[in-house]
């Protein structure tokens, strides 16, 4: 497997040579920041427009298709008119929290998308405690939905933002634990090694067999109700709320809102690649020799975002097709099944580990 | 074909209604009509109706006092009659005793004057208002003293503290410019206060001043989705008074697009109800099989949701040669893909708790708030028009009434599913026996009712719609009263949502399916 980082130190050299050490992370942090805000824009296009598709084919329709060839442009031109939008100003909100808000979003999937291991030696934020940081910054995404709501002084983005901070406070214990999980199989919290073991290994899905298949549908049940997409949209329930906590935002304002979440869905997906489904790891198959060595030609990057997406293409199949729940029982399925299921599943992850029972 | 109606004095109507509904169990208050008979005063026809033995009694009282005139009320007998009441005391300022809640239903509450009236003066007293409409939290009830003055107290609706939410008037989930004021206790809603009157355009007062014919075009607006059936009730209604009798093509054609419009109305009802649970793939699956129909209606006639198709007399055109295959292949296609509905919607086991015993209406419940159609059926009550007091060709069709009593909203539910299933078994059975012959009688161009009071009812899409028209023998009416399906059923929304989940009301409101202009007319 081609490892990224020769590439990030013959450039780091490259740049040490003819300038200072703080100028080179200088210039190099600029590169990255270039570079994810580039993803981003280009993976938020793309899942609209997945989304979208893929949504039409499931509900009989064509999707779009006027702009551009098959509609290719839709989104772009989506983008366009949101951005000319008038950002209403409302009487009687909290205007700095107001405006605040789409922020803390961003800044939530922003950070979270730097923890995200691309490839071998391709990872921006990757550090000891890679998955504590990940939960940390993760939650900083509350903060703005509960800030929309309050700020907006409205009572449907009020319902909607107490809604999800129910919601989201309960649900990450479940990704917390199902986190957990992982780590206990892999002993270490790093992203780049838990992928690295995976490719040494095997896949965790396939390592740590039942407890953690179980572990990884309960990822996805809590990583979708974490992505406040359907079926657990409670807190933006367009038929009850109107469009919940972002009710009363409009223009670009409205646009991060949107965004964030669909980054959020790809970040959920591609957590999920990277914890269970092996990340940029190919697929191996113990002693066929031939095939093992085409699947390792092809590049690291290509297997992550196909797994990313494959997870992403699971959470929408299941978003087009599930009725949404009541909010008594969104929380009784977390707190009285999804939580002690996985409290029990680590102590059988534990036992699994703990007697070598690991495949 | 007059309708027979006992006149009683106010003095003793409280104690003669009461008297019917313990002997006589009248226990389904049909109709209350405002009326103003001009010099004699102002009065209210009542229709009542019992639910076990099918007897019928129709009464009116009327007072000749203009300035204050006062009944007493009815709604303590039957719940629906509150409503009703609040309906005439808009219209005719008839002031009903010791109702808690005199407010008017439709109109402004700054609007100045009684509208049906007849000399009231609207337009003069009434300029288009640029300031917003008031909405009070306090209502009015009127009560006679011991010494026999008129004097009124007030109740309060909502407190200061209550913390109220405005479903509507545009909200999406409300179909239309339904607005409720629902007080929440957190997620549990604790009241329910519909406001009515968004699109209301007085279609009652506009038919005093149009011709028969004319008329007609208004009844395709009222519930849109049941056009077809509110049509025939007109046209039969008509027709009765003309003592018109219509060949038995015609009975046929009517009879099978009613059931068309039913289909097409229940599937649009699947839609709804899963998109306002959230599940809108399957919206999507109902609106294919309705574009069959549709193009089936638009072959036809030209219309696809305003039909415009019955006539005084017979339907405005003849059905194409093609009309029974067209009808035949839909019948065959809906039958083979009604099984994904259930799959997708109906047996999810999502759906299945949205739904399972949630919004429960008893049985006395739907009867006294005069819930009638798949709703009312949903809690045993055998109120189908088409068995009740059979019309067209339904004495001569083989079909069951589907009835549930669980009364919740999968209940409500299921009867409409199945009520599709008996819907195509009705068409099934006409399509290949429509007889030859003409398809609109020869009538006289000019249309008179002679004196007398009409009524009929069919079987709408969501109940009982009724027609009821007083004749003084003119080109006009001197008065037209639809009865409004949906009106009763938003009448008990409060007490089906009552201490359920807010994400319940949505569902509730869904599984009630009304239809806006046909409450506020």
């Amino acid at each position: 497997m081609f490892d990224f980082s020769i590439v990030t130190k013959w450039f780091h050299s490259l740049l040490t040579g003819v300038m200072p050490e703080w100028a080179a992370i200088g210039i190099e942090c600029f590169i990255v920041l270039l570079f994810i805000i580039l993803l981003y824009a280009i993976l938020a296009i793309a899942l609209i427009y997945g989304e979208r598709k893929i949504c039409a084919f499931f509900q009989c329709r064509i999707g779009p298709n006027r702009v551009g060839k098959w509609g290719l442009l839709q989104v772009f031109a989506d983008v366009f008119k949101m951005l000319t939008k008038e950002i209403i100003k409302m009487r009687q909100s909290d205007r700095f929290l107001h405006d605040m808000a789409p922020y803390f979003m961003l800044l939530a999937s922003f950070l979270t998308f730097a923890c995200i291991p691309w490839n071998k030696g391709l990872a921006i934020l990757d550090f000891n405690i890679g998955v504590f940081f990940f939960i940390a910054v993760s939650g900083i995404g509350i903060v703005g939905i509960l800030l929309a709501g309050w700020s907006s002084r409205s009572k449907y983005p009020m319902i909607g933002a107490m809604r999800s901070g129910a919601q989201l406070v309960s649900y990450e214990l479940s990704i917390g634990m199902t986190m957990l999980t992982v780590i206990l199989l892999n002993g270490t919290m790093q992203f780049s090694e838990i992928v690295q073991q995976q490719a040494d290994f095997g896949w965790n899905i396939i390592r740590g067999h039942v407890p953690a298949i179980i572990a990884f549908i309960i990822y996805l049940i809590a990583g979708n109700a974490e992505c406040n997409r359907g079926p657990f949209d409670l807190p933006e329930a367009e038929s009850e709320l109107t469009a919940g906590y972002h009710t009363e935002y409009s223009g670009m304002h409205f646009g991060f809102f949107y965004l964030a979440e669909y980054l959020n869905l790809f970040i959920c997906g591609a957590m999920a690649a990277t914890i269970f489904l092996g990340g940029w790891a190919p697929i191996y198959f113990p002693g066929w020799e031939g095939f093992n060595h085409v699947m390792s030609l092809i590049p690291g990057f290509i297997w992550f975002f196909a797994k990313a997406f494959f997870v992403v293409f699971l959470l929408m199949w299941i978003r087009w097709t599930f009725p949404r729940l009541r909010i008594d029982q969104l929380l009784s399925l977390e707190w009285k099944y999804l939580m002690p299921i996985s409290m029990l599943n680590i102590l059988l992850m534990a036992l699994v580990v703990c007697f070598g029972l690991t495949l | 074909m007059t309708l027979e109606i006992t006149t009683i004095a106010p003095a003793e109507l409280h104690a003669e209604m009461l008297r019917l509904k313990e002997e006589r169990k009248m226990d389904y208050l049909r109709n209350l009509i405002g009326m103003d008979w001009g010099e004699e005063g102002l009065g209210v026809i009542y229709m009542l109706e019992s639910s076990e033995t099918g007897e019928t009694a129709n009464l009116k009282t009327l007072t000749a006092d203009r300035e204050n005139p006062c009944i007493p009320t009815v709604s303590d007998i039957w719940d629906i009659a509150n409503i009703y009441e609040r309906e005439v005391f808009d219209y005719f300022g008839i002031k009903f005793l010791n109702n808690p809640d005199m407010r008017r239903l439709f109109l402004r509450e700054d609007w100045v004057g009684y509208p049906l009236r007849k000399d009231d003066k609207p337009e003069q007293e009434n300029p288009l208002r640029m300031d917003d409409e008031p909405l009070a939290d306090t209502t009015t009830e009127y009560f006679l003293r011991e010494d026999g003055t008129l004097a009124s107290r007030q109740h309060t609706i909502f407190a200061p503290e209550d913390y109220v939410v405005n479903v509507g008037p545009q909200h999406p989930s409300t179909h239309g410019v339904l607005h409720m004021r629902v007080k929440l206790d957190g997620e549990t809603v604790r009241k329910i206060e519909p406001v009515l009157g968004y699109i209301h355009r007085g279609i009652e007062k506009i038919s005093e001043s149009l011709t028969y014919p004319q008329m007609l075009a208004m009844t395709d607006r009222l519930d849109y989705l049941s056009a077809m059936q509110n049509r025939h009730a007109m046209c039969m209604c008509i027709e009765k008074a003309m003592e018109l009798e219509v060949t038995p093509r015609i009975q046929y054609i009517r009879t099978i697009m009613d059931e068309l419009q039913r289909i097409a109305s229940h599937l649009i009802y699947y839609a709804c109800m899963t998109m306002d649970t959230g599940a809108l793939t399957a919206f999507f699956y109902t609106f294919r099989e309705r574009e069959m129909l549709c193009k089936i209606f638009e072959d036809n006639f030209g219309g696809r949701l305003i039909m415009n198709y019955n006539t005084i007399g017979g339907v405005q055109y003849d059905i194409l040669p093609d009309f029974a295959r067209q009808v035949k292949e839909f019948c065959q296609a809906l039958r083979k893909r009604f099984h994904e509905y259930q799959d997708i919607y109906t047996t999810n086991i999502i759906a299945q708790q949205r739904m399972i015993g949630v919004g429960t209406l008893s049985l006395d419940e739907v009867i006294s708030r005069g819930v009638t159609g798949p709703s009312g059926r949903a809690s045993g009550w055998h109120n189908d028009v088409r068995k009740r007091h059979p019309y067209a060709l339904y004495d001569q069709v083989e079909f069951n009434e589907i009835i549930r009593t669980e009364g919740d909203t999968n209940a409500r539910h299921w009867n409409r599913m199945d009520e599709i299933l008996e819907s195509l078994h009705i068409v099934e059975q006409l399509i290949d026996n429509i007889p030859e012959g003409e398809y609109q009688v020869k009538r006289k161009p000019i249309i008179k009712l002679p004196e007398g009071d009409f009524y009929q009812a069919v079987e709408s899409s969501r109940g009982e719609f009724g027609v009821f028209i007083e004749s003084k023998g003119d080109k006009s009416p001197y008065r037209v009263h639809f009865r409004s399906n949906g009106l009763p059923l938003v009448g008990a929304m409060d007490a089906a949502c009552r201490d359920q989940k807010f994400a319940d009301l949505i569902a509730i409101g869904a599984s009630m399916d009304f239809v806006i202009p046909d409450i506020d007319r």
